[in-house]
């Protein structure tokens, strides 16, 4: 339990929290520049490759959004290179699926009904099971 | 959901796991990187393996983007767990790893939350931004 409350215990959760919420901020503002750009199909259909490139690049969410996953890329990098994978990797998963259901449920208005929480809870238990 | 959009579901569920694996094996190699030395981190891309992994985790990028565009992030999160699954598969059926009983939960757990969001809808249907903002229940869209 000690080892919760030690100085490499705290240093340990403060970098998956960091990761955590900057790929939770970043997946959110992702999801919700593609929804507002829309289907990527029909863009593509209607003005091209290049047409559906322009419209996810020009778009301020999803720059915001980019800015976030590498904010959370550049702290796993940090992390894995000061804990082990097998500690970071899968609670940062694990707690990501979750934050994302809630954020998802407040900011996009997602319709996050009982089968995508129970989705959501199996998944971040079997990733956190699956690194035993 | 069209047999496409299944196909681009999967390249993101394989890609993100391979990709993370590829970046630790990179920082393996790297060793640790001090928070006085954070420039370090730009010299570990060079690494052949954090190239590589870099490669597929822009691959991940776009058929993630193109998911998001006609799934919501809650069906595409879950959906594209079972990722986790074919590596654990992979890695006992091609490297000869072991899988112990807590993995084999962690296996199960996953697929049964993979079925259990496929199951329902992929996306929220939306208002325009000329009507309200408030999303339509399932209900609401049968009706309409």
């Amino acid at each position: 339990m000690n080892a919760l409350f030690n100085g490499q215990g705290l240093a340990d959760a403060a970098m998956i929290a960091a990761i955590v919420i900057s790929a939770t901020i970043g997946d959110v503002l992702l999801a919700a520049a593609m929804r507002g750009i829309g289907d990527l199909d029909e863009i593509r259909a209607r003005s091209g490759m290049g047409g559906a490139i322009a419209a996810v690049l020009g778009n301020a969410r999803f720059v915001s959004g980019v800015f976030f996953m590498a904010l959370s890329f550049f702290s796993l990098l940090f992390a894995l290179s000061h804990a082990d994978l097998s500690l970071i990797a899968p609670a940062a998963t694990s707690l990501t699926f979750v934050t994302n259901a809630v954020a998802a449920k407040i900011f996009l208005k997602e319709n996050v009904d009982r089968r995508r929480w129970i989705a959501a809870l199996f998944v971040c238990a079997g990733v956190a099971l699956m690194s035993l | 959901m069209t047999f496409r959009r299944y196909l681009v579901l999967a390249v993101v569920a394989v890609t993100a796991p391979l990709g993370d694996t590829l970046l630790s094996l990179g920082m393996k190699r790297v060793g640790p990187v001090s928070l006085d030395h954070l420039s370090s981190l730009i010299y570990a891309i060079a690494t052949p393996q954090i190239l590589l992994g870099i490669a597929l985790l822009i691959c991940f990028f776009a058929s993630y983007l193109a998911s998001l565009s006609w799934a919501d992030l809650t069906f595409v999160l879950p959906a594209t767990s079972i990722g986790n699954v074919i590596v654990a598969l992979l890695a006992k059926f091609w490297l000869n790893e072991q899988i112990s009983p807590g993995r084999w939960i962690g296996i199960f757990l996953i697929t049964a939350g993979v079925g259990f969001v496929t199951q329902g809808p992929s996306y929220t249907e939306t208002c325009k931004e000329t009507d309200t903002e408030r999303p339509l229940h399932n209900a609401e869209v049968q009706q309409l």
